[in-house]
């Protein structure tokens, strides 16, 4: 990571950093205890959560940017690398485990190229292990940004991830 | 909506109070997030649109409730008058139960629940196996009222507790109640919560907090979720209440970041509480001032920890710290702080209407009351099961959850997530309460049970909870962050059939140390997964130690039809074989899913 890229924010969209100050503003005090709340809201806003940004955060909310990058990195919600149209997210919760959702998971890092933190190549697909969604009663589940599909099989992934390839070359 | 401006307004208001008076039929549609994503929203709407069509809107009400429990035969309707519950229902059933039983008055059979083993057909739930053990006080309200409207919860004695509370009891005679009671922590720990009130109340500084812990990371729990959705007012008015015996005047909400739905009816709970003046200054013209934000986690399970939890409701990382000093001394920004699970908040507002010695009944002696327990895994009847403490394994399993839904054994149930153990057949006649699970090497948790069949991989279960916990790992303490990612490696290495006798002795010992020497909870209970089943199971990593488990699915050649079906439907293609011809799998490539083995029409196909 070059330092030149952390310092310019000349690459982040002007309009949503006004609505991100704005909001930040609009904060109750001490400012410093909303960052998690900020870092929902930047990361709704951006998509996710580059190192300029997190700078920028630590600027206005008066903290160090090593505070900022320790928050993201230690919660399991705030991504750092850029996602894909689509997020894939398997439920790992131990319901949908017992019912072979490990496989399935496997399943779509193949069908998908994606891999652990990485989006696929195209730019379409992201693919997280998420925790227990709450679903249970339909295990084993995923979801598709916020579409979720209950008892998937194996033989189902295939026909999941293909849905979602053909929304994209659609549009 | 407008403002009450004491308790016998109040009181008054409630009396009067007949929300959807004019209303002949009601129709309750679960609007739990697991119905939510079998399309029980489009189904609302079609409802909707169908009584619009017909000019009904003024006597037939569609309410959107919180979960039924019974979420393995969701979407679930059910209709008042009577308690007619119709089970998995789906879009295309709306139209037939519109005109039969709404128009007709006629029951739709086909919809109703029948019992899979004695094929009987239930109309209510009072003749449900599902419903019949279950004693229900958390989730009294789950399905009988509208979350997102007050006035359905106060018409069902909904903040009757803290009128009564405020106008009756001293802050000192709350806390005794609820001492007297028994009431123990329902977050997994047990402790009393009458004393983690008093120690709040004792302590005498200008600012004290209370803070309800929604954050419900254990996989496999949905309990609290449940209440969060279906009731949210209970655990408003358990927190006033906790505040109004501790003196504190502000309150959060921790809650997941997943958890959208559950968010969304607090904060409009909350909201409705304020402008009837239960939230605020001056609390039905008291002189008490109380008030609730919601804060949202991010996704660490550490944070369900409570001095983690503070931490992160700071802004911080969450990062547990040592205790004592405990949070009812030292908590929120260092002042006294009474963090309380969901459930145990949605039992106060109970115990004070009806009083400790009734909570006292329920139960058992040092466990006093229900538990609410989340059923999954290999079982016929999966959902949300409140019984009172004491209940068995088996009644729990067989008599609620209607056993395997295959009838086949089963093999072990696994209790309290990735703190928890597993337990036995020997043990499904135990009374489940706090003390006993301990005995045999378990702990309640937060309410997780799953049940798993023979199928399940013991050696794999435990990897997977120590997974998650290594993973959830905050990392301060050395025992916990590297202690489990040793325990880790050391269980893939058996997985992988290249450890040795050796490694049994060593994940024993060193899960021993991890426990004792870890700063918190998570890492004192991470090691219980695989100590438990390793003294339960230990023949299944002895056949990984020794090299001789058998992972891969196989064809018996003597039952093979050539049929190609098994081959069809194998999602790593590893099964070759022409038609009519015996099939055989390259068991190198088999990643064992199980789906040749539903496929096969012969039964040819022979598990692991």
């Amino acid at each position: 990571m070059n330092i030149q890229d952390v310092l310019d924010t000349s690459s982040l969209d002007s309009n949503k950093l006004l609505e991100l100050d704005s909001f930040i503003d609009q904060c109750e005090n001490p400012k410093h205890e909303q960052l998690i709340h900020v870092l929902h809201k930047a990361q709704h806003l951006f998509g996710y959560l580059p190192p300029n940004l997190q700078r920028h955060i630590a600027l206005k909310l008066n903290c160090s940017s090593a505070q900022v990058n320790g928050v993201v990195t230690f919660y399991s919600f705030f991504n750092e690398n850029k996602m894909g149209e689509f997020t894939i997210s398997v439920c790992m919760g131990t319901a949908c485990f017992v019912k072979g959702s490990d496989k399935v998971l496997d399943l779509v890092y193949k069908e998908t190229g994606a891999e652990k933190d990485v989006m696929s190549e195209d730019g379409v697909f992201s693919v997280k292990d998420v925790r227990c969604i709450g679903a249970c009663g339909l295990a084993p589940v995923l979801s598709v940004n916020e579409k979720v599909f209950g008892h998937v099989e194996a033989k189902n992934v295939k026909s999941i991830v293909d849905i979602y390839r053909k929304n994209h070359v659609k549009n | 909506m407008s403002r009450i401006k004491s308790i016998d307004s109040f009181n008054t208001f409630q009396t009067l109070l007949k929300p959807r008076e004019d209303v002949r039929i009601k129709l309750f549609m679960c609007a739990g997030t697991s119905c939510l994503s079998s399309e029980a929203d489009i189904m609302i709407q079609m409802f909707q649109k169908l009584c619009d069509e017909h000019e009904l809107s003024h006597q037939c009400a569609i309410i959107k409730t919180g979960c039924f429990g019974f979420c393995g035969q969701g979407p679930i309707l059910r209709i008042e008058p009577g308690d007619y519950h119709y089970v998995q229902v789906k879009v295309e059933d709306v139209d037939e139960i519109f005109n039969e039983h709404i128009l007709n008055k006629r029951i739709v059979k086909r919809l109703l629940y029948r019992n899979p083993h004695s094929d009987e057909i239930s109309i209510d739930a009072s003749s449900m196996d599902f419903y019949q053990k279950q004693h229900r006080i958390a989730l009294k309200n789950c399905g009988h009222i509208d979350p997102e409207i007050i006035d359905e919860y106060i018409a069902n004695g909904g903040y009757t507790a803290l009128s009564k509370a405020l106008s009756e009891m001293t802050p000192f005679e709350v806390i005794t109640c609820i001492n007297e009671s028994g009431l123990r922590g329902r977050g997994g720990g047990g402790f009393s919560t009458g004393v983690k009130w008093e120690v709040a109340y004792l302590e005498e500084t200008n600012e004290k907090f209370i803070i309800c812990n929604a954050d419900e990371g254990d996989p496999g729990a949905f309990m609290d979720r449940a209440i969060c959705e279906g009731d949210p007012h209970s655990i408003i008015e358990g927190m006033i209440i906790a505040a109004y015996a501790t003196k504190a005047t502000r309150g959060f909400i921790y809650i997941r970041a997943e958890y959208a739905l559950a968010t969304h009816r607090l904060q409009i709970a909350i909201e409705q509480a304020r402008a009837y003046g239960l939230l605020g200054t001056n609390i039905l013209g008291t002189l008490m001032s109380f008030d609730i934000s919601i804060k949202i986690g991010a996704g660490a399970f550490v944070c369900g920890e409570e001095t983690a939890l503070i931490r992160s409701i700071e802004g911080g990382r969450g990062e547990p710290k040592n205790k004592p000093p405990y949070p009812s001394v030292s908590g929120y920004h260092r002042k006294p702080t009474v963090v309380n699970n969901v459930e145990t908040l949605a039992n106060v507002p109970n115990i004070i209407v009806k009083g400790s010695a009734w909570f006292r009944d329920i139960g058992t002696s040092t466990s006093p009351g229900t538990k609410v327990f989340a059923l999954a895994g290999h079982v016929r009847n999966i959902g949300l099961v409140e019984v009172p403490m004491g209940t068995t394994f088996r009644e729990i399993v067989y008599d609620i959850g209607g056993g395997h839904p295959k009838d086949r054994k089963i093999k072990a149930i696994q209790i309290g997530g990735p703190s928890g153990g597993v337990i036995t057949e020997k043990y499904f006649d135990t009374p489940i309460d706090y003390e006993s699970l301990k005995a045999i090497g378990a702990m309640m948790g937060s309410g997780g049970m799953i049940v798993m069949d023979e199928d399940s991989d013991m050696v794999e279960v435990a990897k997977f909870y120590l997974d998650f916990t290594q993973d959830e790992s905050c990392g301060q303490c050395t025992p916990c962050r590297i202690g489990t990612k040793r325990m880790l490696e050391i269980l893939e290495r058996l997985t992988s059939m290249q450890g040795s006798i050796e490694d049994l002795e060593s994940l024993r010992s060193l899960g021993e140390i991890i426990k004792w020497s870890s700063l918190c909870g998570l890492g004192q209970t991470a090691p219980n997964p695989v100590l438990s089943t390793l003294t339960h199971f230990r023949e299944e990593y002895e056949a990984y130690a020794y090299r001789t488990k058998k992972k891969a699915y196989s064809i018996d050649p003597a039952k093979c039809i050539g049929c190609t079906k098994c081959a069809r439907s194998c999602p790593v293609t590893c099964i070759e074989g022409k038609v009519k011809q015996l099939h055989v799998i390259d068991e190198s490539l088999c990643i064992a899913c199980g789906a040749c083995f539903s496929a096969c029409p012969v039964n040819a196909i022979i598990r692991p």
